[in-house]
């Protein structure tokens, strides 16, 4: 996948100034807490307006849609699952069906009937993913997506992620986790971009 | 009689204001527009105006030679449900636009990366997030609509057995020196009333909550 990125936002602690032309279908962005990271995940989403942007995913411009026309993909960090649906209603909700590939890949068949209250941090997660994917974006942003789990369940993640086809922009301040995905990796420090080795 | 008459048009007072007061509601909680503050200070009005003052209001808005004297308003059973509805119309607002406050965006806006559209994200995400406080609302509604007075007085009279309800009938009677008639609807009024507040109270998000 494509990224071309040129935003512009000023925060009161910072202007946010992402430069990024990149060709890589799970690209890392890492940089301290702080550093703007979800601002610039929420400007791509459509949820947070820049003061300017281009934003191109494969030459298609989508800056100027909504949100709901942009088929931009976003697991927040607090996964923001909606608490009055069940797993199914969850997942469904951007989907005409359910695809068994994904809920097979995430590991989440036998939640469909839970209530979003029953599960766990990891469920939770998983669950957050695939309703994200089955919306077929071009492109999914996952913020922090491991924070709050454990190894064996972070690992678990990881390797789901890899398993998954569509491009992703995953979101970490750990390095460790950025090379254990990414091939590519976008440094994002006090809203300044530049790029860095994903290994280094 | 009186009470069944009381409920009914309460209820159906509480019915007309429920969808203008939530479209208001929400306008109030996630738009920004011009002219938004009197909107929000006319809406509060029925609130602190004397009763019969928003009863007057009404009666030359609805009376012989008011601009909507053609819907037949006045000294009938609509003239205390329009009565109720201005009445209660704040008290709806209010519990409804709070209950919109506190649904969080963060919702609405995930629901839009999903692909929704506004009238989307409105039916399946922020109206059944906000329900209970919108039927609390309602139910504070339709306690306030029993119990009006001032505005229904001058709008429907107080004709027995056509216009009169529990309030004006409990102060028809005591006129009347009628006094175990006029405790028997009190007794009836704490209790519809009791049951009313308790459920909206059950109902209605708190702060601490």
């Amino acid at each position: 996948m494509k990224l071309r990125l040129a935003v512009t936002l000023a925060l009161p602690a910072f202007t946010l100034e992402a430069d990024v032309d990149i060709d890589s279908s799970a690209i890392g962005l890492f940089g301290p807490s702080g550093s703007g990271k979800t601002t610039l995940l929420e400007i791509i989403a459509g949820i947070q307006a820049p003061d300017r942007a281009r934003i191109a995913i494969d030459g298609r411009e989508i800056a100027h849609l909504p949100a709901r026309e942009r088929r931009i993909g976003y697991v927040p960090q607090d996964d923001t699952l909606f608490p009055h649906m069940s797993v199914r209603g969850n997942v469904l909700y951007g989907a005409e069906a359910l695809d068994a590939e994904v809920l097979k890949t995430l590991e989440i068949e036998s939640l469909l009937d839970r209530t979003v209250a029953k599960l766990s941090g990891g469920e939770r997660r998983r669950v957050a993913i695939a309703r994200a994917l089955l919306a077929k974006p071009a492109l999914l942003l996952l913020d922090e997506p491991l924070s709050g789990l454990d190894n064996a369940r972070a690992s678990l993640i990881i390797e789901m992620l890899q398993r998954i086809e569509t491009p992703i922009l995953f979101v970490s301040h750990n390095r460790d986790e950025i090379a254990a995905l990414c091939d590519a990796t976008i440094v994002l420090d006090h809203g300044v971009t530049s790029y860095g080795d994903p290994r280094s | 009689m009186i009470v069944l008459f009381t409920i009914r048009t309460a209820l159906l007072a509480t019915l007309l204001l429920v969808v203008p007061g939530t479209w208001i509601a929400w306008l109030l909680a996630r738009r920004d527009w011009r002219g938004k503050s009197i909107v929000e200070t006319l809406v509060a009005l029925p609130l602190v105006m004397p009763p019969v003052a928003t009863g007057l209001i009404l009666l030359k808005t609805f009376g012989r030679h008011g601009p909507l004297a053609f819907l037949d308003v006045v000294f009938t059973w609509r003239g205390v449900v329009a009565a109720m509805s201005v009445m209660a119309f704040p008290l709806y607002v209010r519990s409804a636009r709070i209950a919109f406050e506190q649904v969080s965006r963060r919702y609405e806006e995930i629901a839009r990366t999903l692909g929704a559209r506004e009238s989307r994200v409105f039916f399946t995400i922020t109206v059944p997030l906000a329900m209970r406080g919108l039927i609390g609302g309602a139910v504070l509604a339709f306690a306030r609509a029993l119990g009006e007075f001032g505005a229904t007085v001058l709008v429907a009279g107080n004709i027995p057995g056509r216009t009169a309800t529990l309030s004006t009938s409990i102060y028809n009677y005591v006129q009347l020196g009628q006094d175990d008639a006029a405790m028997r609807l009190l007794g009836i009024s704490v209790v519809i009333a009791f049951a009313a507040v308790w459920t909206s109270e059950l109902l209605l998000p708190r702060r601490h909550a």
